[in-house]
């Protein structure tokens, strides 16, 4: 239907690639939040979506006072992320110790519509304290003048979500595999009983996913933000469900897992669109989930449950 | 059983005051929803009718005769409609403001095409009413549901000159309609081909790869359907990527929190809008009398209500007469003052002049363009 050069196929691959990357990476990033805390006391927190989106509000607000007191640049982007991830990470702290703790012996139905529930407060808690409006975010991140002569195939803020994203995700690899918090933390996952036996304070541990899961979830909810240039308190509960089948598709529990599955997903997505059409952007994503959990039914690098133990 | 008592009560009241009424009169029918559901759509309506009748008969009526307003309810409901229809008939209406609904409009349209009756809607938006050509006594003063696309696609291939427009919409009821008619007529004028038909799904997280598919596709200018969060994604998302692509969209984008979230990238980007009607005299007159005679503001489809009242009026005056066939010619071709602008009718039905302007944002503001 068109004709066009070999050049311009190549690039346009490119382009698709790098946009999948982008987009993966922040299914990622959130995915992370779902699985540590799925692995750790097999919970499906669906008020996950709603800590991204506290993130990006709190971000919001941070870089607007501080225009407001003439910063600018690269320090509003940095002032505003750290803080937006304190206040995730308290958000998802407090949120644990509300919502799921007191039900953590509880049938394992009822802390899953305690998370419900607390998703649709938090929505509409920001939807009655700040606007259901959308709102304007700033554009944090500059467009590099380095970048000027590609700049129409990756823009400063793709770029930054995809160096992000690595270095977060080798921080985070190293904070589970190397420290004593990690290990204490693996060690609560595989076995709670045993755990408290050799002296590991599991409430701390179990504290301390969510604070990590919940800054994952601020970092994304910031750079996604200032990438696309709006917000309301509703981006949640897509890019949560996104997350979630990325964290699905990996293999739930899985670190690796929510990463890879967040990639895939996202590159699936960009080239769906990209070859055949957006209007099968998510037939193509769950066709694939559920291809996959045919073959793999506890995702692409899960553990099966006969391994536990 | 109830129902059915007062219903006999009040058709024997009317029955006994339809007889009463002079037989040198202007029968005017004022058909449409004045119960149930959908009332606020219709009793705006007969509000209106009552104004526009009292003011003319105050002058003395049309032709010498005193104008009598007779409303009739439907409900909204098609099956009720043909009733409501045979009613008017019945007391030998000689011209119907009416009906509101669409469906109960087409319900309708049937018996009093038959029976020679000109048949003005203040309110129905389907398209077929008029395009069909299969109801010549019907006329409307409201746009139809695909005028917005039809506006874009003139806009864009008659003043712009694009030859490739691609077509992106929201998947929802609203913005997949104004894409499809407008893919429609862009493919019916023979003038520039639709490169690109796509549905972006609200909310996702972003738009890059359609972006990029726009790109691909040398479109010289994208048709949005659809409201204005997508619409600053996707412009944002082009400008950022340095394409000029021309964006035209609709009234869902036709608003200031457009203009408010995309900041920089909203400058250039064209979207329809209603016609601004507020400041006419006209507006601001029938404005006014709702208040004093009702102490509230007007309802829904008062203005186009009030339009079509005086537009029916006048034609009756211009013919001279409340022949169909010369009723029909008035309303062709003499113009009419209406809070909607000077208005006719054109051969199918549909008045001119009336409905949606093209604008476009300059310096953070929405700006009529007047070609």
């Amino acid at each position: 239907m068109m004709t066009e050069s070999f050049s311009e196929s190549v690039l346009y691959f490119i382009e698709l690639l790098l946009g999948g990357l982008t987009r993966g990476s922040i299914y990622a990033l959130i995915a992370l939040g779902y699985t540590m805390v799925y692995g750790i006391i097999e919970l499906i927190n669906f008020a996950h979506g709603e800590i991204y989106m506290l993130g990006a509000f709190t971000a919001l607000i941070v870089s607007g006072i501080m225009t407001l007191h003439g910063y600018a640049g690269m320090s509003v982007f940095f002032t505003a992320m750290l803080i937006a991830v304190i206040y995730s990470s308290a958000y998802g702290f407090t949120l644990e110790k509300i919502a799921y703790k007191p039900l953590r012996n509880a049938p394992r139905l009822s802390p899953l519509i305690s998370a419900i529930g607390m998703s649709i407060f938090l929505q509409n808690y920001v939807m009655l304290a700040q606007t259901s409006d959308f709102m304007p975010f700033p554009s944090l991140i500059p467009d590099f003048e380095c970048l000027s002569w590609i700049d129409y195939m990756i823009g400063g803020p793709e770029l930054v979500i995809l160096v992000t994203t690595i270095i977060v995700m080798i921080c985070l690899t190293i904070l589970i595999k190397y420290t004593r918090i990690g290990k204490a933390m693996r060690a609560t996952a595989q076995d709670k009983k045993m755990a408290m036996l050799v002296g590991i304070d599991i409430n701390r541990m179990i504290s301390a996913t969510f604070v990590i899961g919940s800054a994952l979830a601020a970092i994304a909810g910031v750079l996604i933000a200032t990438h696309i240039g709006q917000i309301n308190f509703y981006i949640g509960f897509i890019a949560g469900i996104k997350a979630f089948t990325a964290a699905v598709l990996g293999g739930i529990g899985s670190i690796p897992g929510a990463v890879l599955g967040g990639l895939i997903l996202g590159l699936t997505e960009s080239f769906a669109t990209g070859y055949v059409s957006s209007d099968y952007e998510d037939v193509f994503a769950f066709a694939l989930l559920v291809l996959i959990l045919i073959i793999r039914p506890s995702g692409l690098i899960g553990r099966s449950e006969l391994q536990k133990v | 059983m109830k129902h059915s008592v007062i219903q006999i009560f009040v058709s024997l009241v009317i029955a006994i005051f339809g007889t009463n009424v002079q037989a040198d009169t202007i029968k005017l029918g004022v058909a449409g929803a004045h119960s149930g559901d959908l009332a606020s759509y219709g009793l705006p309506s007969v509000k209106a009718a009552e104004l526009v009748v009292e003011d003319i008969n105050a002058k003395g009526g049309i032709l010498g005769k005193k104008v009598v307003m007779m409303p009739e309810d439907d409900a909204c409901k098609p099956e009720l409609a043909t009733n409501t229809a045979t009613r008017l008939i019945s007391k030998k209406v000689h011209v119907v403001m009416g009906h509101i609904c669409s469906g109960a409009t087409k319900a309708a349209l049937g018996v009093y095409k038959d029976m020679n009756i000109v048949t003005m809607s203040p309110s129905a938006t389907n398209p077929d009413l008029t395009q069909s050509g299969n109801y010549p006594n019907f006329f409307r003063t409201i746009a139809s549901d695909d005028a917005q696309a039809r506006l874009e696609v003139d806009f864009a291939i008659n003043i712009l000159k694009i030859k490739k427009i691609a077509v992106i919409h929201d998947k929802g009821d609203y913005g997949k309609g104004l894409a499809e008619f407008a893919s429609k007529f862009i493919e019916q004028s023979g003038k520039a081909t639709v490169v690109l038909y796509e549905g972006v799904t609200p909310g996702a997280v972003d738009y890059s790869a359609v972006i990029r598919k726009i790109k691909r596709s040398k479109a010289g200018a994208v048709i949005f359907g659809g409201y204005h969060p997508e619409a600053s994604k996707l412009v944002s998302g082009m400008r950022k990527k340095r394409m000029k692509t021309i964006f035209i969209s609709d009234d869902g984008v036709k608003d200031d929190t457009f203009i408010k979230v995309a900041k920089k990238y909203a400058e250039g980007v064209y979207a329809t809008g209603p016609k601004d009607v507020s400041k006419h005299p006209m507006t601001k007159k029938a404005t006014k009398d709702h208040q004093k005679k009702y102490g509230k503001d007007p309802g829904a489809f008062f203005l186009n209500a009030y339009s079509a009242t005086l537009a029916l009026l006048n034609a009756i005056e211009k013919a001279g007469t409340t022949k169909y066939d010369a009723i029909r010619t008035a309303l062709q071709n003499e113009y009419v003052e209406t809070p909607l602008g000077k208005i006719r009718f054109d051969r199918n039905g549909d008045a001119l002049g009336v409905g949606f302007s093209m604008y476009q944002v300059k310096n953070g503001q929405y700006v009529e363009r007047k070609e």
